[in-house]
């Protein structure tokens, strides 16, 4: 296959940014869209160019580091997928791919297409935890967990803190991201004494880094890699108005 | 190349006595710490994953001084997160006759004699506590419907010991153990640095006091200084190139440390996955591993005849090998991890191999898709078929899925006492990144056991009878300056080199070299082979290398190029490593060393040792540490 890819590049924070295009050739559809970019790299890094710095690691769709926006869609067009586990097979020969940044005023752009999301780690600081000290903790046995429970707090809890929802929302909103941790532990026995306050701090925290807020479009849950569903905003809403009232 | 042997390793640091009461007698021998001296003590952890990460947030939570560092842009990213298949823990839920002491002795006996008796017995005892703090942080494991834990069995292992979060195992438990270290940091106890690389230990009066690190994003150059550092910074599968570790997984710190005096144990022992999806092309990056736990389920099997063309459905049943049932009938399917890839080579290599290039056996899930239905086959591993199917384009509800064996764990690593401190005092090391635990062979579902078991139960008890004896005085200023001099240095020279290859044209190479060489199968006449050519090619890189940018930027090409070198370095004492141990055991397979049916053949009067590897300018020195079974006779294992 060959290709025309339309690239965002960026030299850091300061500089404006501009879209730049490269042409790649044989590319085999049965490589990853990161294997495409790694090619391609190695060509730049030859004729001297800067490569294009993007952000990725276990490139089995798990550790949620990769993360661009493909076309216009956050990791692209195909459905629950990361860009690492994104193939080639889907395009066509010949085609042109833009590819650019998540871009939301709190994730700001480090070089290219890395971005910095550490506000998701200070949205769990405030709150996104049990409190529990290592070597203290009663047998698993003594607390039984519906299966149900358990099961739908797994599906929240399989967020990989990627991003894509953020990029995705008109907004600008981590309703999603912020709502599948919110959603984990309130499902959960062990996640009860702390419930409410988690909700408040950790949708506090949200609002303090400067996301947008949320308005159900649905945007977040239709390019988010693991399926996390609108609902668990709706959880995370519940528990925050709980809060509040209190 | 030459190397000299040293005095012996006589003293771990294991506790005499009843095999039970060992953990005990080391946690009640162990100094305490003031806890108004704790805050003002300071610890450096390298490394956020499950080991690191755990211990991190337990060290915070202790009161101590914590940095962590990791080179993510977040500590929840450490490769730990793509574990699949399980954690063991002696928890006897299921009443099927588990014990302790059997978790010990699986365990010892899948490690192929080559672990410490002690660590492997407190690693049985500690797995119990960590289902409890696992559970108790919210990590969803899967339930019965009566509300209980739910286990399945692994690899390797005939009982059910296996606790498990769908195919994500892993992922949960790391969360577990973030959140736990995110709620440090929140407290004020734990100062996290992300996107930070450690390029140097810096070592003064003898002593580990602390770490040089380079700030990715800006290139800075920055000392951190403390009263004892820890390593838990993974393993170096990825010398190999193609291997199911995360493209950031590098042996850089752990490879500075050794320069600086810490001992590496058995870097030979490579555990090589079964069921990893084939490589399709040469652009591959990254093999993806599809979890053992599929073998319970799924029947491994070749066509009889070799070079079959004909498509999986179109061969007969009595046309089909079904090799591991064949071979091992009591364990079939759920033989342990070496002995399931090395009959995978050898019926690959026998010309009976499916797919492209004929690298390939099929795992196929008709039996059990007819047996238990599609949905439930679905609702156990849905999650991996849609993995697989993303990844090579083939649906393995209709056809079989094709595996082939590739590189997952390193067994070896830094040498660590029983207190898991390495040979330089106030150097502690956990997780992949040592070596101590797992022997020649690591079973299915113990690397998260062990990562575990370091943080949040070892190392947070011993790290603090080496603290108590402190405090250890000013840190040589000297020591610090020359530390950085050599950082610098590195960098420069990696910079100004501007050749024609790109660092992972340079490390495809390697890879390449390496499985061939020194992979599942080694010989004398391979090994020197490598040990010929892994010189020339490191020459070549330093001649010949194309680093472009500069080294005050965001620079992931200078990041690869310093990885690069030392896997060169790293690779090279493996292959010499796995030259000296003439005999065959777990991960470590000398083709030279095997009994009449083919299977590993040890030889425990003269490699019944741990090998750990001095670092020296005069060639490595090797010192042998003897291992003594006290408790579980040594005999020849067998899964028939």
């Amino acid at each position: 296959m060959n290709l025309t890819l339309r690239v965002w590049r960026q030299s850091g924070p300061s500089d404006k940014g501009r879209m730049v295009t490269y042409k790649v050739e044989d590319v085999s559809p049965d490589m990853s869209f990161l294997e495409m970019l790694d090619v391609l790299n190695e060509k730049l890094i030859l004729e001297g160019d800067d490569p294009i710095a993007f952000d990725h690691d276990c490139r089995e769709g798990i550790c949620g580091m990769c993360g661009m926006v493909i076309n216009g869609v956050a990791h692209g067009e195909q459905r629950a997928t990361t860009t690492c586990q994104l193939h080639m097979r889907h395009f066509e020969d010949g085609a042109e791919i833009t590819i650019e940044p998540w871009r939301a005023a709190p994730f700001p752009v480090v070089k290219d297409l890395v971005v910095d999301r550490s506000a998701f780690d200070r949205i769990i600081q405030a709150g996104g935890f049990v409190s529990v000290p290592a070597g203290s903790a009663p047998d698993a046995h003594s607390v039984p967990v519906r299966k149900e429970d358990a099961d739908s707090a797994f599906d929240a809890a399989t967020c990989i803190g990627c991003g894509a929802c953020v990029a995705a929302c008109p907004n600008g909103s981590a309703s999603l991201f912020t709502a599948a941790k919110i959603t984990h532990l309130s499902l959960l026995p062990q996640g009860q004494p702390e419930r409410l306050s988690r909700a408040k701090a950790m949708v506090d925290q949200m609002d303090a880094e400067g996301f947008g807020g949320c308005t159900n479009t649905g945007e977040c849950t239709a390019v988010c890699p693991k399926g996390i569903p609108l609902d668990t905003i709706a959880q995370m809403n519940s528990d925050y108005l709980k809060a509040n009232a209190k | 190349m030459k190397y000299t042997e040293g005095p012996e390793i006589r003293d771990t640091k294991a506790p005499e006595g009843p095999i039970e009461e060992r953990w005990e007698k080391r946690k009640f021998g162990a100094k305490l710490v003031n806890p108004a001296n704790k805050r003002k003590l300071n610890v450096i952890v390298v490394g956020t994953g499950l080991a690191g990460g755990s211990a991190a947030a337990t060290l915070g939570e202790l009161g101590y001084n914590v940095k962590s560092f990791c080179y993510q842009d977040s500590p929840r990213r450490a490769h730990s997160i793509a574990a699949q298949g399980g954690i063991n823990a002696a928890k006897n839920y299921r009443g099927d006759g588990d014990s302790i002491y059997r978790l010990f002795y699986d365990t010892v006996k899948g490690g192929d004699f080559r672990a410490r008796e002690s660590n492997v017995y407190r690693l049985a005892q500690v797995s119990v506590n960590i289902i409890d703090q696992a559970v108790a942080q919210g990590v969803p494991f899967a339930r019965e419907y009566g509300g209980l834990l739910d286990t399945r069995s692994f690899g390797g292992a005939q009982v059910s010991r296996t606790f498990y979060a769908r195919g994500q195992t892993g992922q949960q438990l790391l969360l577990g153990a973030y959140q736990a270290l995110e709620r440090q940091v929140a407290a004020g106890t734990v100062e996290m640095h992300t996107r930070h690389e450690m390029l140097d230990l810096i070592v003064s009066d003898g002593r580990a006091r602390g770490v040089i690190v380079r700030d990715m994003v800006t290139g800075e150059i920055e000392r951190h200084l403390a009263d004892a550092v820890v390593l838990a910074t993974g393993g170096y599968g990825n010398v190999f190139f193609l291997s199911t570790n995360a493209k950031g997984c590098n042996t850089t710190a752990i490879w500075r440390a050794h320069e600086r005096g810490a001992y590496f144990a058995n870097p030979c022992y490579t555990q090589i996955h079964p069921t990893c999806i084939p490589v399709s092309g040469e652009y591959q990056s990254k093999l993806t591993l599809m979890s053992e736990s599929l073998r319970n389920d799924g029947r491994v099997w070749v066509p009889l005849r070799k070079n079959d063309e004909r498509a999986p459905g179109d061969i007969p049943e009595d046309e089909r090998d079904y090799y591991l049932e064949r071979i091992y009938p009591s364990f079939g399917n759920l033989v342990p991890r070496d002995i399931a890839s090395r009959a995978a080579k050898n019926v690959c290599d026998e010309g009976r191999g499916v797919g492209p290039g004929g690298l390939g056996v099929y795992l196929d899930f008709r039996d059990a898709i007819n047996r238990l239905g599609r949905d439930a086959v679905e609702k156990k591993y849905g999650n991996l078929f849609e993995m697989y199917e993303r990844i090579t384009g083939e649906n393995p509800y209709d056809v079989p899925m094709r595996i082939y064996p590739a590189v997952h764990y390193t067994m070896g690593g830094l040498w660590v006492d029983y207190d898991l401190q390495s040979t330089i005092p106030g150097l502690f090391v956990i997780g992949e990144a040592n070596f101590s635990d797992h022997g020649a062979n690591r079973l299915g579902a113990s690397a998260l056991m062990q990562g575990l078991a370091d943080g949040y139960f070892v190392l947070p008890t011993t790290i603090g009878d080496y603290l108590a004896n402190g405090p250890y005085g000013d840190v040589d200023e000297e020591a610090v300056a020359e530390a950085e001099i050599k950082v610098r240095n590195k960098i420069d020279r990696l910079l100004s080199v501007n050749g024609t290859r790109t660092p992972d044209s340079f490390h495809r190479e390697l890879g390449k070299l390496m499985w061939d060489y020194c992979g599942m199968e080694r010989t004398e006449e391979s090994l020197r082979k490598a040990l010929e050519r892994i010189p020339e090619l490191r020459e070549e890189f330093w001649q010949n290398v194309k680093v472009s940018g500069t080294a005050e930027e965001l620079n992931q090409v200078l990041e690869k190029a310093g990885r690069v070198a030392d896997f060169f370095d790293l690779a090279e004492l493996m292959c010499l490593d796995a030259l000296v141990r003439t005999e065959s055991c777990g991960g470590h397979f000398r083709a030279e060393s095997q009994d009449a049916d083919g299977e590993a053949l040890r030889d425990d009067e003269n490699f019944a040792h741990v090998s750990a590897w001095e670092h020296s300018t005069d060639g490595p020195v090797l010192h042998k540490e003897a291992l003594e079974y006290e408790y579980v006779k040594m005999t020849q294992r067998s899964y028939k």
